[in-house]
């Protein structure tokens, strides 16, 4: 039976021992209330002449199980924000991460990277067309040296920490939500049209890895799809200066 | 009419005051009754849709497709998949549940329960059912317009249901969609005064608070939560509507809205709704589990204070639904928190209905059995909803099967199954005649088993990672191998829905030619068990209004003989004046 994809990123293992402290916990309780429901069943089916017992409650039967399960509920909820913080509310440092923009729009990606300057150029979304898809702007000293990757392709060095500018394009009113997913980094963040969202991973295994739209976004949702190619840093920079040269 | 009927039964009303535009609860709970059933199997219709398109994406329809999508247009295109799942969820939700519990159920129980001749407001309750029919027509239009349907899913997420251009469907089927939501709102609005206004001032002497059914106290409490969020909703609905037509921007970033203020008014809505969903049920279980294991409710006051719990609770963790929408991280972890401190009162109701069988003397009517059902599914549902309480978890299940698997392990394990035991339960006092017992049990046990088979799966498919509301899967490579399990849960779905049928003809059969029923044929203690079955119309139902003697789940009870005392019954020890002393047993309730 497939079950959790594989795990390349290195905060993901933190989130995989989480859902599996939430499965012991909840295949627990499960187990136990099912099993007491149905020997209960079995146990006190009807029979013709008893007389079910008159009870209505017992008072420290009930603080014990409250007290329980709130101890229980209370603690699963404090064990997760320390992966939680480090995921979604800290940071690698952006002087020494490797950078990229990914813009997402219906139906597909695109990836910008800020080359030597590490500094993205300025986009301004009413230059938006069919030839300048991203909206550059295209005398901004800063954008000179910016690399635009395929569509639908993304390049990351393996074992380094990357910061992901995630934006939903805003031409004039016609953009919508979308959601970068790859399952393998147990990674998701919506991209919201007029925010720019940063997200960040590491990934440690070399591969191709299927990028997904998780969030419905419209007719073409279902094949909003790109891959995400984690490589040696010699790969990547050549891959970098090919896609440099090709623009 | 009998000799014992009350004044206002003199004249005969005319057909279409007594059964149409009828003033009587009954009569407007069973209107809602058949209504929100031909909805449940319009929603389960698209359900059937949308399990063919996973199992054999676009491939063409035998039969249906023809039917549905015109001759030569019987495959499925990828706007039309997002319409369907956009419908279903609609429909089911506002549709089906909502008016189901409330409406229907609602409005049956709640005179009958607290021994009152009719809601407090009759006309006011007529309008809360006919208000509605505008969105009964509007969003089956919906199917059919120009356009087609809304596709902006159930939650229409602005920009993508803002932006006419932005999805078909987000024209004229949108529209339809915002405008049959306002008039199921305006209805719930209405309704929920109304059961209001009835439980607090129109209780039969001796019927105190805490001498209440379950039941009702759920009713009462998911009304307070319809009064208070059902208005947010509007709101949300009449600003996306400003900005459709007359060029705002709440919700555009262009003009400096924020697409994320939708989400929050959207789930600070959607959120207790989901208990407007389940706390009906909740309060019915209880009542059904207790009067058939013979054995008075365990905790009953520790029950109305879950439900309160719940429903209080309810109103601070509409966040969970935005974990990774780019709201604040540590506004996540607030809203984590308070998401799983409400596992608590839930958890806090399942050993109370545990406790409830323990000990009992249970008889295995088809209502129990439903409602056995419901309690251990709700296991499922409640535990499943841990995982997307969790925020680092949740970043990975979001969005995908496993959520779907959640909400429908609640909403069909919950809701579903527990109409399905309202419904055996108090048909004989909606109709005056008996449920079939065979087919009821025959109409369980597939419907039971095919659940499971449908919707256990799907918490694998999102442990894969596997997207909601994707029209093919298989475009990715990584969901191929996830093709046959899909394919099993299809199967299992038309099961599911063929086992429908059962009930359907149960139903149909009974109404006809059932064995008429007696007064209080599951010899039960509440009050809707002593007027007859079924009830005299025109704001009747009691020959003379009871009195309370006590609450309502004092089953084997050592004061009496029987199984049962009835709340209306008076004491079994009368005031004799005896000589020796005599030693009082405990009474029971409050």
């Amino acid at each position: 039976m497939p079950w959790l994809p594989p795990n390349i990123s290195t905060f993901g293992k933190d989130v995989d021992s989480l859902f599996y402290l939430v499965l012991a916990a909840t295949m627990i309780a499960f187990v136990l209330t099912e099993a007491a429901l149905f020997v209960f069943l079995a146990r006190y089916r009807h029979r013709e002449g008893r007389k079910a017992a008159y009870v209505h409650g017992h008072r420290n039967l009930e603080v014990t199980w409250t007290v329980g399960a709130g101890v229980l509920w209370a603690g699963l909820a404090l064990i997760q924000v320390g992966t939680w913080w480090n995921i979604k509310g800290s940071f690698p440092p952006e002087d020494s991460s490797v950078l990229f923009e990914l813009t997402a729009r219906q139906f597909e990606w695109q990836a910008r990277y800020p080359g030597p300057d590490r500094a993205f150029g300025a986009v301004d979304s009413t230059l938006i067309s069919s030839g300048n898809p991203l909206g550059l702007v295209s005398n901004d000293a800063a954008g000179k040296d910016d690399i635009v990757g395929p569509i639908n392709t993304v390049h990351v060095p393996v074992n380094q920490n990357i910061l992901v500018f995630l934006r939903s394009r805003a031409q004039d009113y016609k953009e919508v939500i979308h959601s970068f997913f790859v399952p393998q980094l147990r990674l998701k963040q919506d991209a919201v049209p007029g925010l720019t969202i940063k997200v960040w991973f590491n990934a440690m295994q070399s591969g191709t890895y299927e990028i997904a739209c998780a969030e419905l976004c419209g007719l073409g949702h279902y094949r909003m799809r790109a891959m995400l190619t984690v490589e040696a840093q010699d790969q990547f920079n050549a891959w970098l200066q090919k896609t440099n040269a090709g623009q | 009419m009998s000799a014992h009927a009350p004044a206002t039964n003199h004249h005969e009303l005319p057909f279409i005051r007594k059964y149409v535009f009828s003033t009587d609860h009954k009569t407007i709970g069973v209107q809602f009754l058949f209504t929100t059933l031909i909805y449940l199997s319009i929603g389960g219709l698209l359900a059937m849709l949308i399990r063919t398109q996973m199992a054999w994406p676009w491939q063409e329809i035998p039969v249906f497709g023809a039917l549905l999508y015109g001759p030569g247009g019987n495959v499925l295109l990828p706007e039309q998949y997002i319409g369907l799942v956009t419908m279903h969820g609609t429909i089911m939700i506002f549709f089906f549940i909502i008016p189901m519990l409330s409406g229907a159920f609602g409005n049956f129980l709640i005179p009958l329960m607290i021994g009152a001749r009719d809601m407090a407001f009759p006309r006011l309750n007529l309008l809360s059912y006919w208000i509605l029919w505008p969105a009964f027509i509007m969003i089956l239009l919906a199917l059919v317009i120009e356009g087609g349907p809304p596709s902006a899913g159930w939650t229409s997420y602005a920009p993508l249901s803002d932006l006419p251009t932005a999805v078909p469907g987000s024209g004229n089927g949108q529209t339809l969609w915002i405008l049959s939501l306002l008039f199921i709102g305006a209805g719930s609005i209405l309704g929920a005064m109304n059961y209001i206004t009835t439980i607090l001032l129109l209780r039969a002497p001796g019927m105190h608070l805490f001498r209440m059914p379950m039941t009702v106290w759920a009713l009462l409490i998911t009304a307070s939560l319809v009064l208070l969020a059902t208005p947010v909703l509007t709101s949300a609905l009449i600003l996306l509507t400003l900005d459709r037509t007359v060029g705002t921007h709440f919700f555009l970033p262009i003009g400096g809205g924020v697409p994320i203020l939708w989400q929050h008014l959207f789930w600070f809505y959607s959120h207790p709704a989901v208990y407007i969903m389940i706390l009906p049920a909740m309060g019915m279980t209880s009542d059904i589990l207790s009067a058939f294991a013979r054995k008075p409710l365990f905790g009953y006051k520790a029950m109305v204070f879950s439900i309160m719990g719940i429903a209080g609770l309810g109103f601070i963790v509409w966040g969970h639904h935005m974990f990774v929408s780019g709201m604040n991280p540590l506004l996540g972890t607030s809203f984590m928190v308070a998401t799983m401190v409400i596992a608590l009162p839930s958890s806090i109701k399942t050993f109370n209905w545990l406790a409830t069988l323990w000990r009992g003397n249970i008889q295995f009517t088809t209502a129990m059995l439903n409602a056995i059902a419901f309690v251990s599914m709700f296991i499922i549902g409640g535990l499943s909803g841990v995982y997307g309480a969790a925020t680092p978890v949740d970043m990975f299940i979001h969005d995908t099967y496993f959520v779907v698997g959640h909400l429908h392990y609640v909403l069909f394990g919950g809701s579903l199954f527990g109409v399905f035991a309202g419904i055996y339960y108090w048909f004989p006092k909606m109709f005056g005649r008996m449920l079939d017992e065979r087919l009821g049990k025959l109409h369980f046990v597939p419907t039971f088993i095919a659940f499971n088979c449908v919707f256990f799966p799907m918490f694998i498919l999102g442990t894969n990672g596997m997207m909601r509301r994707i029209a093919d899967p298989y475009v990715y490579d990584m969901f191929k191998p996830l093709l046959g399990i899909n394919q099993f849960m299809t199967y299992s779905a038309y099961v599911l829905g063929a086992a429908q049928l059962i009930f359907a003809i149960n139903i149909i059969y009974s109404l006809m030619r059932g064995p008429k029923a007696a007064a209080n044929p599951w010899q039960a203690n509440t009050l809707e068990w002593v007027a007859a079955s079924s009830p005299p119309l025109r704001h009747g139902n009691f020959e003379t209004i009871p009195t309370v003697y006590r609450g309502p789940y004092e089953y084997s009870s050592p004061e009496v003989e029987e199984d049962w005392y009835p709340q209306n019954r008076p004491p079994a020890m009368p005031e004799r004046v005896t000589p020796e002393p005599v030693i009082v047993p405990q009474p029971g309730g409050d």
